[in-house]
């Protein structure tokens, strides 16, 4: 079974507002029966321009039915403006998050409220146009798609794409063009923290920014592995670690300290750091 | 709360008189079976008597039994040892609706260079036997097909599959994982060179397998380092286990008669209490040449995990064929070969009985399933 959490499970067995409203303001579907799930969503504004109803209407499995569920609740009472920030990780958050492998539910809610929107604004149904390239053929998700889903969630790997938009999950033929769309996005915000790193910062500065290099590049990617790091010292541009859980045993830790913690702090730090470890 | 287990071909309760069997094993008998003394000798009777047992259920001689650790590794073993017995010009013939334990070391062969065929199936999952014959043309030959499928339950003809295969003269295995203990099995009358059983489908615990190999049949062994079971897996035999095997064989054996009337008998109820009681139903699968057990419906414009989550919920268990169920993103790969349209086959549902289960329980079924297709179907876009 899924490890799905209470809130899951409670918005899958009592699914808050199911059905139809006649006249709607806004209607918008997304999926199909070969994709394995599909979503109509519908909304009615009152006189101050707010969402006074949604209903929805969903095939699909368990985390499909209680992500629109949630994503209705999450959308009442919004002014249509606040309902188009609403996006896929507020639905997963709002059901105390997700299995990686049905993160597509909730991206599959975001993308419904996105044609709702656009037919309250436009009177255009979205549903039967796919714009532009068509990257997965199996589950026909756009390169738009896929761009706009990485960039949201940095997503780093090929796998992650699939949890998110199911493209690569059919056959798998477009996985090479999901690598390049990967790989493109980290050039990108490589690139990105290259310029926004600072040319002069005081030694304050330069201890801040380790520590938040730290907390945010570096440990996720070792408590991935089960390990853990600790900042110990910084000294000019020597910067002394140590590391806890598995790396503390870990034959390559000589490897993560080069190819990961320094290159890390290398990319959004300063060059001309060095880091050494000191063992605990 | 109530329980009700309809999933007996994913696995089955270990049968009491089983459990019973084992335990002496897990205690004073603990030797090894191999050694050069009583304490070890007195062991090694219970496997070969074990081994008796297993090869009675299939009409085998004793000594082509190989006790082995799973159905997976009875798959991998007979394939991957028959064809490098075969050599490099081998053609491996299988069909698309088998397991992942054969698909998948016949990938890895043709990833490796060697000419693999998958064979089609119509509708109803029955393989294409015209197909079939026409790939035997080239030799060395392994043939690999499944005697009876997992999620459908349609019984492959073997005997006439067999008759090709021997006048072809290519190697023929079978994985009979579903079939062994649920239909009659016979190598003495049909004759395939390799069989593949798991004791956990027939109530025996998981752990346990076995590879039937016709004297005469060439299989290079999967593991090396040791000369038991004839040099054919080596490895220290899992002796309570073994021992808990041959106990299941021998009830099943006795209790062929009650799954062809019995089980059989409950599952029609099952299958025409659900047809009658819900509309946009399909029945998938062969079902004048079926598994006495096993009953595949589909509920159109709903998703199976959806339903087995409801069904869960009122203590029923089941499972799917659906995307969200396969573990991959796509419908599971016997129902598209099978052409199953797209509407039907995410709502596909599989029940499999067994002996254990009882007319109450089927009763129970029926009242809790239709409730909960019409609740989906309510939420769903697809219904008017």
């Amino acid at each position: 079974m899924w490890d799905y959490t209470e809130r899951v499970m409670d918005h899958f067995r009592n699914p808050r507002n199911v059905g139809k409203i006649e006249n709607p303001d806004g209607v918008g579907e997304v999926g199909s029966l070969a994709c394995g799930d599909a979503l109509k969503l519908m909304f009615k504004l009152d006189d101050d321009g707010r969402i006074a109803d949604v209903k929805f209407q969903t095939f699909g499995c368990a985390s499909a039915i209680a992500s629109s569920s949630a994503l209705t609740e999450i959308v009442k009472g919004m002014t249509v403006d606040e309902a188009e920030q609403v996006t896929n990780q507020d639905i997963a958050e709002f059901l105390g998050g997700l299995p990686d492998q049905k993160l597509h539910c909730s991206v599959m809610g975001r993308e419904a409220l996105e044609a709702a929107i656009q037919n309250y604004r436009t009177g255009e149904t979205s549903k039967a146009v796919l714009e532009g390239e068509v990257i997965c053929n199996c589950f026909g998700v756009t390169r738009e798609e896929i761009e706009r889903v990485v960039r949201e969630n940095d997503l780093k790997t090929v796998d992650e794409i699939t949890n998110y938009t199911k493209a690569g999950g059919g056959c798998g033929a477009c996985k090479p063009n999901l690598q390049s769309i990967v790989d493109a996005y980290r050039e990108e915000t490589l690139r990105a923290a290259e310029k926004a790193k600072p040319r002069k910062m005081t030694f304050l500065e330069k201890i801040h920014r380790i520590e938040d290099t730290i907390e945010q590049e570096i440990r996720p990617l070792l408590k991935a592995d089960g390990g853990d790091i600790e900042l110990v010292d910084v000294d000019g541009d020597r910067v002394q670690v140590s590391f806890r859980g598995m790396c503390a045993q870990c034959n390559v830790a000589q490897f993560t300290l080069k190819d990961v913690v320094e290159a890390k702090l290398h990319e959004f730090v300063s060059d001309d750091i060095a880091v050494e470890e000191v063992k605990a | 709360m109530k329980t009700v287990y309809l999933d007996n071909n994913a696995t089955t309760r270990v049968a009491p008189e089983v459990v019973d069997a084992m335990q002496p094993f897990f205690g004073e008998f603990y030797g090894n079976p191999s050694s050069m003394h009583y304490f070890g000798g007195q062991v090694a009777r219970h496997v070969e008597a074990a081994r008796a047992r297993v090869a009675n259920l299939i009409g085998a001689d004793p000594s082509e039994i190989v006790f082995t650790s799973c159905g997976t590794e009875s798959d991998n073993a007979a394939i991957l040892g028959a064809v490098e017995a075969l050599g490099p010009a081998a053609r491996i013939i299988t069909t698309r609706v088998e397991h992942q334990a054969v698909l998948a070391p016949c990938r890895h062969l043709k990833e490796q260079g060697y000419d693999v065929v998958e064979i089609d199936v119509d509708n109803a999952g029955q393989v294409d036997m015209a197909a079939l014959r026409a790939a035997l043309h080239k030799s060395p030959c392994l043939v690999t097909v499944m005697w009876a499928n997992n999620e459908t339950g349609t019984v492959f003809p073997l005997e006439e599959i067999a008759r090709l295969t021997q006048a072809a003269g290519a190697v023929l295995h079978t994985d009979a994982v579903q079939t062994v203990g649920k239909i009659p099995v016979d190598v003495g009358s049909i004759p395939v060179d390799m069989l593949s059983l798991s004791g956990h489908k027939l109530h025996a615990p998981k752990g346990v397998g076995v590879l039937y190999v016709r004297r005469g049949t060439k299989v290079r062994p999967l593991l090396l380092g040791g000369h038991q079971e004839h040099g054919r897996r080596a490895g220290t035999e899992n002796v309570p286990y073994i021992v808990g095997l041959g106990k299941a064989c021998e009830l099943a054996a006795a209790g062929l008669d009650a799954e062809r009337t019995r089980v059989a008998a409950l599952r029609d109820r099952l299958e025409a209490g659900i047809l009658e009681r819900t509309t946009g139903t399909l029945v998938n699968g062969d079902r004048k040449n079926r598994l006495p057990n096993t009953t595949n419906v589909s509920f159109q414009y709903i998703e199976g995990e959806a339903i087995l989550y409801h069904l869960s919920d009122v203590g029923i268990a089941a499972s799917s064929g659906s995307a969200c169920t396969s573990g991959s993103l796509d419908v599971s790969h016997v129902l598209r070969a099978m052409g199953v349209p797209r509407d039907y086959a995410q709502g596909s549902i599989r029940f499999s009985l067994s002996r254990y289960n009882t007319a109450a329980e089927i009763d129970y079924v029926l009242a809790q399933l239709p409730p909960v297709v019409t609740r989906l179907r309510d939420l769903s876009p697809f219904v008017e």
